[in-house]
């Protein structure tokens, strides 16, 4: 009706690309290095899924990235040095990341400020907070750590799917459930399309705001965990710009910046192609990482350029199909 | 329909509503009746009061006086929603739906069926569309609304109202972006709901479309009722003096005879100048030391010729000249160039800037026309705003003073300044009284004239038509965007005007003409 939805471009984008790598480098079309994507990017994923319903919403979240760190300190303080199981350290941070998210939200809602500048407080109050708690890196030995991360299912061809992929796959599944066919994820719609048309329609916007930013600082706190389990280490430098990262994925996978629309599975796809460049450049060797960033930067310029385009187009409304008889 | 008949208790009373914003006073002792099954008008010009009534009847503004009574009974909703719950439904002329939803998911909104926490979505579809088939409805409800045109969009916000149990619907100038088709097919909606008992509020300024869909009318002028009628017992020249005309007083002025004006130089001319929809191409010669008046109804194109005129909208046929050498008007810029300045009728927010002090203001656009590398110098600059604070008597006289604290006719002064420090050939002027307090009208209106007394050309845009025969050397009339009727020397008067606004008062304009 209107082209192509922007997902489809961001999947073909995945596809093309990943053909292209594989056709370099035939062994990149291996389950080996796809389950090493999917753990790689497990954390990203994650916290990826709630930058989505942020900014369908109309808003965005900072703070991300600093939650994963000092959820990461957290947990090895907590398992390593306060003598705390690691399963009730869990709950301890995830209940405590939902708090932070609340109050984000609560905040946003009540003071009407903008969700850039509260959120940017935020993120940096908790990467104050996990270098007060400590600021070198704590190594996690608690045995649950080695149990997980030798936890695998086998692919054929010989590929991992770890834990920590199966749980951020499991999000992403459980995010574009509750996004797509809720009552709530009808309202993250509604309130990325206008804030004030949906408190008319009947929306409660502020149980919703605070209720968005809590799912996106609460996943946030997963996704540490996830780090956590990633790196065995907890570290208060940890996913720095983490938060830009996840901004990026959201992008690349269709979402309008703007609000209103956007999908969980274009994100996760968003995500796999960051991945895809990353693994390109390991592969290729003789390239420096940073070429990940220029990479990224170039799709998120193509992508904006893209959505400028299609909301463009989207204005001016298709002829008059009032089927009306009357 | 039967509703005269109806003994039963109004649907919707409202009594004694007073509004104050400041020091204006918005609404005052206003009181609105609407029966159970009606279509019922509500008239007046812009800034008579009806968008206010209607946001304190949706709770939109709090009320200082007044009551309302639904059914009989006295409610008071704080807020849109409460209202709606209340069984009082507005559909605004920009619709207040999303866009980025789906048709579906507009009409059940938070209240979507559900299975397991899970929307029914096949449910939720089936359901609006038999909901939109009741309209006369039938399209793909799945789609996103804002694929959809304005009157499919007007058509689903009525029918999410209705369904949300509306026994009240306010329709604010529903028809303003539709084309005829569409506008019968909403009034087939509108008959159908008032023959369902639903009481229809309908504000529009379209008067054909008034006739043709309302049982009566109720009229507003600068925030007081003006009357309460069956429409069709009111004669359309009779709902116009109600919605413009004051007392009819006899009005002397100090006209210039017609032989007089057409001694005077030429300062702009316009020949078959007009933009395709938006007016029609008309002839306008502005002379100096003269005031060109231009009245109709809201609507009528009169701010549309305005914005012609000063280059702030492009013609696309026609040609205008300035002291007779041909010109092009495409931008403000140009205008300005030319000598042109522009008072728009938005002065808060197309006019003035707040936050900037008397002289700021006053010196913007002479500033702007010398261009950014030759400043005025502050000393310059506290002449200039001295001679005209002191000139238009602008209070208080402390050019340092940010102009929002000013009163309206303060700050339209100011406006004023603003232009004439350009040293203008063409003043134009929309709406100067606007929101002004009756004091300040009359200093204005001497202005006016001694301004034109000084040779500048003035074309002067006013609902108030007894100010707007008062000041002006000639009245042009307009009407459906066409320039209709041209008025000079004695044959202005009050009832001239209104006959020629009104189409079928046409044998009224013949008396008096010269």
């Amino acid at each position: 009706m209107k082209g192509l939805p922007p997902v489809l471009i961001t999947a073909i984008v995945l596809v093309a690309g990943f053909a292209a790598c594989a056709a370099q480098f035939p062994n990149i079309a291996s389950t080996r290095v796809v389950g090493n994507l999917l753990t790689d990017n497990a954390f990203l994923g994650i916290v990826a899924t709630g930058m989505t319903f942020v900014i369908i919403s109309g808003g965005i979240d900072l703070s991300v990235g600093s939650v994963i760190g000092f959820t990461t300190v957290f947990v090895a303080l907590a398992s390593e040095r306060w003598g705390v199981p690691p399963l009730v350290a869990f709950v301890a941070i995830l209940a405590l990341s939902a708090a932070f998210g609340a109050a984000m939200g609560a905040v946003i809602h009540v003071f009407d400020l903008p969700p850039f500048i509260v959120t940017l407080a935020g993120m940096f109050l908790a990467r104050g907070a996990s270098f007060l708690l400590s600021t070198e890196s704590v190594p996690i030995t608690a045995p649950v750590y080695s149990t997980v991360s030798d936890f695998a299912l086998r692919m054929p061809g010989g590929g991992r799917l770890t834990a920590i992929a199966i749980i951020m796959l499991a999000i992403v599944i459980g995010g574009a459930l509750l996004l797509h066919l809720t009552r709530f994820g009808a309202n993250v719609y509604a309130l990325g399309g206008s804030r004030a048309t949906a408190g008319l329609m009947g929306v409660a916007v502020g149980k919703m705001t605070v209720k968005i930013y809590m799912l996106s600082s609460l996943l946030a706190g997963l996704a540490g965990i996830v780090f956590s389990f990633y790196t065995s280490a907890g570290y208060s430098l940890s996913a720095v710009g983490v938060e830009l990262d996840s901004i990026a994925a959201v992008v690349i996978g269709g979402t309008l910046l703007t609000g209103g629309q956007g999908s969980v599975i274009g994100t996760f796809l968003g995500v796999l192609i960051q991945g895809m460049i990353q693994t390109y450049i390991n592969f290729d060797g003789t390239l420096s990482s940073w070429w990940t960033k220029i990479a990224t930067g170039v799709l998120l310029f193509a992508f904006i350029a893209l959505q400028q385009a299609l909301v463009t187009l989207a204005r001016r409304p298709v002829a008059k199909r009032a089927g009306a008889a009357s | 329909m039967e509703t005269s008949l109806d003994p039963g208790p109004p649907l919707l009373e409202v009594r004694g509503i007073s509004k104050s914003f400041g020091a204006v006073r918005a609404l005052q002792e206003v009181d609105f009746t609407l029966r159970a099954g009606e279509i019922h008008a509500l008239l007046g010009e812009n800034g008579a009061g009806k968008s206010t009534l209607i946001k304190v009847i949706t709770g939109v503004f709090p009320r200082d006086a007044g009551v309302i009574r639904l059914g009989g009974e006295e409610v008071a909703p704080r807020s849109a929603k409460a209202a709606l719950q209340a069984g009082i439904a507005t559909v605004y002329q920009e619709v207040n739906l999303l866009p980025n939803l789906s048709v579906a998911q507009n009409l059940f909104l938070d209240r979507q069926p559900m299975r397991f926490g899970i929307v029914r979505e096949g449910e939720m579809r089936r359901r609006a569309k038999a909901l939109l088939a009741e309209f006369g409805l039938d399209i793909d409800v799945a789609a996103p609304l804002g694929n959809y045109s304005v009157a499919v969009q007007h058509v689903t916000a009525i029918a999410r109202a209705i369904d949300l149990s509306a026994r009240v619907l306010i329709l604010d100038e529903p028809t303003a972006s539709l084309d005829r088709h569409e506008v019968e097919i909403l009034f087939g909606i509108m008959r159908q709901l008032a023959g369902r008992g639903i009481g229809i509020v309908f504000v529009s300024h379209f008067l054909d479309q008034v006739y043709e869909i309302s049982d009566r009318i109720t009229v507003l002028r600068n925030g007081r009722l003006v009357g309460e009628r069956e429409t069709a017992s009111l004669p359309r020249l009779e709902l116009i003096r109600m919605m413009l005309g004051r007392e009819l007083a006899e009005t002397t002025s100090t006209r210039a005879s017609a032989g007089e004006h057409q001694a005077r130089e030429v300062c702009a001319s316009f020949e078959n100048y007009g933009k395709a929809g938006y007016v029609a191409p008309f002839n306008l010669e502005l002379r100096h030391g003269e005031v060109v008046g231009l009245a109709g109804l809201l609507g009528s194109g009169r701010t549309e010729t305005a914005r012609l005129v000063f280059g702030a909208e492009r013609a696309d046929r026609g040609q205008a000249r300035v002291e007779g050498a041909p010109v092009r008007l495409q931008t403000p810029r140009d205008g300005v160039r030319h000598g042109f300045g522009y008072c728009p009728e938005e002065r808060k927010t197309d006019g003035i800037v707040a936050e900037l002090t008397v002289r700021e203001n006053i010196v913007l656009a002479l500033q702007a026309k010398r261009g950014l590398h030759r400043p005025l110098s502050r000393r310059e600059q506290d002449e200039i705003a001295a001679r005209y604070v002191r000139m238009l008597d602008i209070r208080p006289p402390d050019p340092e003073r940010p102009v929002g604290l000013l009163s309206g006719g303060n700050q339209q002064k100011v406006l004023l300044a603003r232009w004439l420090a350009t040293s203008p050939r063409l003043l134009v002027l929309d709406e100067p009284t606007r929101g002004i307090d009756v004091g300040a009208h009359a200093e204005i209106i001497r202005l006016i004239r001694e301004l034109c007394d000084d040779g500048l050309a003035l074309l002067v845009i006013s609902s108030e038509l007894d100010e707007i025969v008062t000041y002006s050397d000639r009245v042009v009339v307009l009407r459906d965007r066409a320039h209709v009727e041209e008025l000079t020397g004695e044959a202005i008067d009050v009832t001239n005007v209104l006959a020629a606004i009104a189409a079928d008062g046409a044998t009224l304009a013949h008396e008096g003409r010269a």
